[in-house]
């Protein structure tokens, strides 16, 4: 059985204890959609908890019939996308034209885990940073569409019924935003860094997604 | 830099993946904060007041507890047990529920504190109501609060809410006593803490049972023709000359006196209010 629909039923029934089990199985996930979206992390905690404190203030007021029906994955993620593009107004509203690159290269991005060699993991975190940074430069609905389906992992079903759009429009955006995001990759990509940075440590375990690859 | 570990026939398939590595880990507070605000699960920090640092638990909803602050795991254990819910420590009030529970505690009854009392029964919640409802200085029967909401043959049901206050010194439950004049039972430290809470007040508990003892129950005065509960603030501002002490209200009223307004001495003595 799909967790969701479990949840949902569970919901429905006793939503006060249900709740809690929303939130130990949502929270990361509405936190990185948030973070990938608006690119700082205290905006991003703020949003996604206000999204689930949202979603808690509408289950309240829904019939449990409606709660059994509802697509939680899709249903979050429109909560907190929208509630993402209204601090983004806002934010954009004081600070006009304000790059988010620099803040994630000042090294907000969460340290990996130290599972890979120390030479894996650093390219790792390079190729993540400049990916999320890649990110935050795609137009925001664009950007919205590719974290919704690539970084959450939506359907493309999912993806346009949380965004509102026809499935069509998710598939283009998505596709454009790809290519994008490969572009961008490609021009700032130093394609052969100064042996130097190589370092003595053997690398043991190449990661799959280095970033050569992906401007591949 | 580093080559393919194994090809890809999706050109895309290596920037979806790496799209999928930037998930990240909510941080520790966030579930805490989300639970915290829909009043799911509740806070706690200590809080000066008269009877010196007590515990005040909050969530979204408003305070939720105020119990002693002296032994964590046993206040804990406590909220479990009563409230069902889980209760953490953080590390101070909020600002402005810190400003509204201490104007509260200094006499100030125009503050507006939220308070969350789910799960409480519309009787209990009747009780405290009231309770609100006397003012700094002043003490009434449990029979006053039982006739003022209505139950007045709901006495001891009265003492019981009282004593399941889950907010004592926000809702008053120390201004509530016996009609016998003696003092009675305090959740927040028993009768001692009773009668500081009161002095801190401005009210002699000693003088209090004292009269109560030698039978006074009630006060007139001789210029008004008003009879008052004893420490009403009208019947304090009597001048010794023209105070009159009764022991009933039917024998108030037998001598003309009619009932304060303001205190409501009728409430609780068998007389029609």
């Amino acid at each position: 059985m799909d967790p969701d629909v479990a949840l949902a039923a569970h919901l429905a029934a006793d939503l006060d204890r249900g709740f809690p089990v929303l939130v130990e199985a949502h929270a990361s996930r509405l936190y990185t959609i948030a973070h990938r979206l608006l690119g700082t992390p205290g905006d991003a905690e703020e949003v996604a908890q206000d999204a689930l404190v949202r979603a808690y203030r509408a289950l309240v007021g829904y019939e449990a019939a409606r709660i059994r029906e509802l697509r939680l994955r899709p249903w979050l993620a429109t909560i907190t996308v929208n509630l993402a593009r209204n601090r983004r107004r806002r934010v954009t509203d004081r600070q006009p034209a304000i790059s988010l690159g620099p803040l994630v290269d000042a090294g907000l991005e969460p340290a990996e885990q130290a599972d890979t060699g120390p030479a894996t993991q650093a390219e790792r975190t390079d190729t993540r940073r400049r990916l999320a940074a890649a990110l935050l430069e795609l137009p925001p609905g664009m950007r919205a569409a590719v974290v919704l389906r690539h970084v959450d992992g939506l359907s493309v079903a999912e993806t346009a019924a949380a965004l509102r759009l026809p499935e069509g429009t998710v598939k283009a955006q998505v596709s454009r935003g790809l290519a994008r995001l490969r572009a961008r990759l490609a021009t700032i990509n130093d394609p052969e860094p100064p042996p130097a940075t190589r370092g003595a440590t053997p690398r043991i375990q190449p990661h799959p997604t280095s970033v050569k690859e992906l401007t591949a | 830099m580093i080559t393919t570990s194994h090809p890809t026939a999706d050109p895309d398939a290596a920037l979806v993946s790496a799209l999928r590595d930037l998930a990240l880990p909510a941080p520790a507070m966030l579930a805490r904060g989300a639970l915290l605000e829909t009043g799911l699960a509740d806070a706690w920090a200590t809080l000066s007041s008269p009877l010196g640092p007590i515990a005040v638990a909050w969530n979204g909803r408003g305070v939720s507890w105020i119990d002693r602050a002296d032994d964590p795991a046993a206040l804990e254990e406590r909220f479990a047990t009563r409230v069902g819910r889980s209760l953490t420590r953080a590390t101070a009030v909020p600002d402005r529920l810190a400003r509204a529970i201490e104007s509260r505690l200094a006499g100030d009854r125009r503050v507006r504190i939220p308070l969350d009392l789910r799960g409480r029964t519309p009787f209990e919640v009747a009780v405290w109501m009231k309770a609100l409802e006397i003012p700094v200085g002043e003490v009434r029967p449990y029979g006053w609060i039982a006739a003022e909401i209505g139950h007045p043959k709901a006495v001891r049901a009265v003492g019981s809410a009282l004593a399941h206050n889950p907010v004592p010194l926000v809702v008053p439950c120390h201004r509530v006593v016996r009609s016998d004049g003696s003092i009675g039972q305090y959740s927040l430290g028993g009768p001692e803490a009773k009668r500081r809470i009161l002095a801190a007040e401005g009210l002699a508990a000693d003088e209090l049972e004292a009269s109560a003892r030698a039978g006074i129950r009630y006060l007139g005065s001789a210029t008004t023709r008003i009879v008052c509960l004893p420490t009403c603030h009208h019947a304090r501002r009597i001048t010794e000359r023209h105070r009159r002490p009764f022991t009933s209200m039917p024998a108030a009223v037998a001598a003309g006196y009619r009932p304060c307004r303001a205190c409501r001495p009728a409430s609780g003595s068998g007389v029609a209010a």
